[in-house]
């Protein structure tokens, strides 16, 4: 019986040693792995400072005044005037609905061109 | 085994020889004695020595981890929170909307070893082929001469570092730096300062805020415990574009040498813009003036409107008749002497071009004709000691409380004692200097239904409290008078139609710096709010000697020049804080509809 006990905790010590020896790199190349991302991450948060400012820059209020002025012709933008506002009686009410055809009429004839108003 | 203590044959062999048996057994009892002692001592020594190897273990394993601690390199831990490196920059500037005022962008830069160095000649003449403003010859006496580092350049762009690296000399260097940007160039640039280097090592250099709110907030914006969180500002970039557009046209047309505006929430104390012109490049900020006799105002680095101390004239005016209000003396409908010139000891007192407003005129005549006499009278009523009370709690004595470096440094100048003929002439605007920022302080009081608000060039949410300075009553009165300047006084020009624009002109002449006035040199204010009808902004603007040359007449009284260029100000700015018109817009389409 004493042999066999041996043997299997001679046994269990090797499989223990091996999963201690694969423990301990697979944590190493975690921690690589870990490093390198956090590398990425300082780089793309410094490439979003970058665009950011980049977007500020572009964004600046004289260079759009610029460009609109530019492109006036196509854009027509013109700086906010009190003038813009309006009120709620220059919308146009919804135009009534047309009455429901009742009874027909039969009815003969061309329609031109002059006939619009109809 | 045992040996027993009395031996049954040596006892008996002592009988017969006739010996005491007892002699043997206590022989015996000694040697047993010793056995046992000499059993105990060496357990005894055992144990002492056990215990004495553990505590030479303990205290070594512990020597030995230190000591290792001590002699190996400090490495972060591996799991901290990434990007730490980022957080430890300074923090960003935004507007009140968040949109970025100034930001940090890394860069390089460059620095020489020339004890390394290859070919120090060659290497200077290309250096200074990239960077025209560096001298290639004592770049190389620099290199030669034996020392073993060189700063050559504080910042660098990718192009030009690209272009070094294509030198290709092994004594040139490059170290990391943290550059701040202000990408709206010119935009606010009074309010932001700007930064310079602090602590520069080959690894990282210190920035440090040398103007502005930068410095002001220096602690703030490098704290790390902030977090990198941006610093918002109550300024609004829209804003601050379109009236930095507008003052600088108004300030060409009228050939000012500078300008300033503010434009204030009167409920909040914010300040939703603030300029100065000239203004200059916060990313490339001029060098101050070195010449002794340049005057500080030639310097476009100068706030116009936080350190221009001027004599603002008339724009004091209302302060007397408010507090004359107050204190019950008048009313806006009180006729009081206007008839000038007034004779005070052996001062005159003229109004205007020599006008005569008098004998008598009602208090909200006075303000809207803007009569001095008128004023001085209201003024010796309230007595000097009170005034100066009144002055002091609109905060006309101390320096403003903004967040600038520059704030603390421009202190009104009041004059150092207060006789009658001072309370005269302080009360229309002259003989005590305040900034424009005092004066916006003081009409947001006026504005806020009385009470006084600090004001703060940080974004706050909702209305704050503030202090009482005159009774909502009083404000109203007085709010309803500036509306009639600007109806019929002296600020016609300054109507906006819709906004109910309220406000005093101030023209005051300058000081000579060898006494006495110049009669050609004003400074211009115009200090309004508006819509009158429920105060919400103030909006001062200055104007540094303009004139007005149009309709073959040179005018230099601020209702020609401040005026109109806050009425273009209004126009353009009270659409965009959704401020919506009061009057119906006339419906242009509909009558040519109509009449078609």
């Amino acid at each position: 019986m004493r042999p066999v006990l041996y043997a299997l905790s001679f046994l269990a010590l090797i499989a223990l040693g091996f999963w201690a020896y694969r423990e301990n790199y697979a944590t190493q190349a975690a921690l690589k792995e870990v490093e390198g991302l956090q590398r990425q991450i300082v780089g793309l948060r410094e490439a979003l400072t970058v665009q950011r400012a980049e977007w500020a820059y572009l964004n600046r209020p004289d260079r759009l005044r610029e460009l609109a002025t530019a492109n006036f012709d196509r854009l027509g933008l013109m700086p906010m005037e009190p003038s813009q506002f309006g009120t709620a009686a220059q919308v146009a009410y919804p135009a009534a609905k047309l009455p429901e055809i009742s009874f027909t009429t039969d009815i003969q004839g061309t329609i031109t061109s002059d006939a619009e108003g109809l | 085994m045992r040996t027993p203590l009395r031996p049954l044959a040596r006892i008996l062999h002592a009988r017969q020889e006739g010996l005491n048996p007892d002699s043997i057994e206590k022989e015996n009892l000694k040697v047993r004695h010793e056995a046992m002692r000499e059993k105990t001592r060496g357990r005894a020594q055992f144990r002492l020595f056990i215990l004495c190897a553990s505590f030479v273990f303990a205290f070594g394993a512990i020597g030995a981890r230190m000591g290792l601690m001590a002699a190996t390199e400090p490495v972060e831990p591996k799991s901290s929170a990434p990007g730490a490196e980022i957080i430890a920059q300074r923090a960003d500037i935004t507007d009140r909307n968040g949109r970025v005022l100034a930001t940090n962008m890394t860069t390089h830069a460059l620095y020489a070893h020339p004890k390394v160095m290859v070919d120090p000649k060659g290497t200077a003449v290309k250096l200074e082929e990239i960077f025209p403003e560096l001298d290639a010859k004592a770049l190389e006496r620099r290199f030669t001469d034996g020392r073993s580092f060189v700063w050559i350049r504080k910042v660098l762009s990718p192009e030009q570092m690209q272009k070094v690296h294509e030198i290709g000399d092994p004594g040139l260097l490059f170290g990391p730096r943290e550059m701040r940007l202000y990408p709206n160039g010119t935009l606010a640039a009074h309010v932001l300062g700007g930064t310079s280097f602090g602590a520069e090592g080959v690894h990282s250099a210190e920035v440090i805020g040398v103007a502005g709110i930068e410095k002001a907030l220096d602690a703030r914006l490098r704290d790390p415990a902030q977090g990198g969180k941006p610093l918002t500002l109550s300024i609004d970039l829209t804003l601050q574009s379109t009236i930095e557009e507008v003052l600088a046209a108004g300030m060409g047309m009228l050939n000012a040498k500078g300008a300033a505006a503010i434009l204030m929430d009167a409920r909040t104390g914010e300040i939703l813009a603030l300029a100065s012109l000239p203004t200059f490049d916060p990313n490339d900020r001029p060098n101050p003036l070195v010449d002794k006799n340049a005057e500080p105002g030639d310097s476009p680095l100068f706030n116009r409107a936080v350190q221009g101390v001027y004599e603002l004239g008339s724009t004091f005016k209302i302060f007397a008749v408010a507090q004359a209000m107050e204190l019950g003396l008048v009313n806006p409908q009180t006729m009081v002497d206007a008839n000038a010139p007034m004779t005070w000891g052996k001062y005159k007192i003229k109004e205007f071009e020599g006008h005569n407003y008098g004998p008598l005129l009602a208090v909200t005549d006075v303000i809207a004709k803007s009569s001095n006499v008128g004023t001085a009278h209201i003024a010796l009523m309230i007595g000097p000691l009170r005034q100066q009370q009144f002055l002091k709690s609109l905060g006309f004595f101390e320096p403003t409380p903004l967040e600038l470096v520059e704030a603390p440094g421009a202190k009104p100048l009041i004059p150092k004692k207060w006789p009658e003929i001072v309370t005269i002439t302080t009360s229309y605007g002259h003989g005590m200097s305040a900034s424009p920022m005092h004066l916006a302080a003081a009409y947001a009081a006026i504005a806020n239904g009385g009470v006084m608000i600090k004001p703060t060039l940080l974004k706050r949410e909702g209305p704050t409290t503030g202090v009482r300075v005159m009774s909502e009553k009083t404000a109203a009165d007085s709010v309803a008078m500036l509306r009639r300047v600007v109806l019929e006084g002296t600020a016609t020009l300054g109507d906006v139609p819709g906004y109910e624009v309220a406000g005093k002109t101030g023209t005051a002449d300058k000081p000579k710096k060898s006494g006495g006035y110049y009669h050609d040199k004003v400074v211009n204010t115009f200090a309004s709010m508006f819509p009158a009808s429920n105060p919400q902004y103030v909006l001062i603007v200055t104007l540094d000697e303009p004139q007005d040359d149009t309709l073959s007449e040179t005018r230099r009284t601020a209702g020609w020049t401040a005026v109109p260029v806050a009425a273009e100000i209004i126009r353009r700015v009270a659409p965009l804080m959704g401020l919506r018109p009061k009057l119906e817009p006339v419906v242009a389409d509909a009558v040519t509809a109509a009449s078609n």
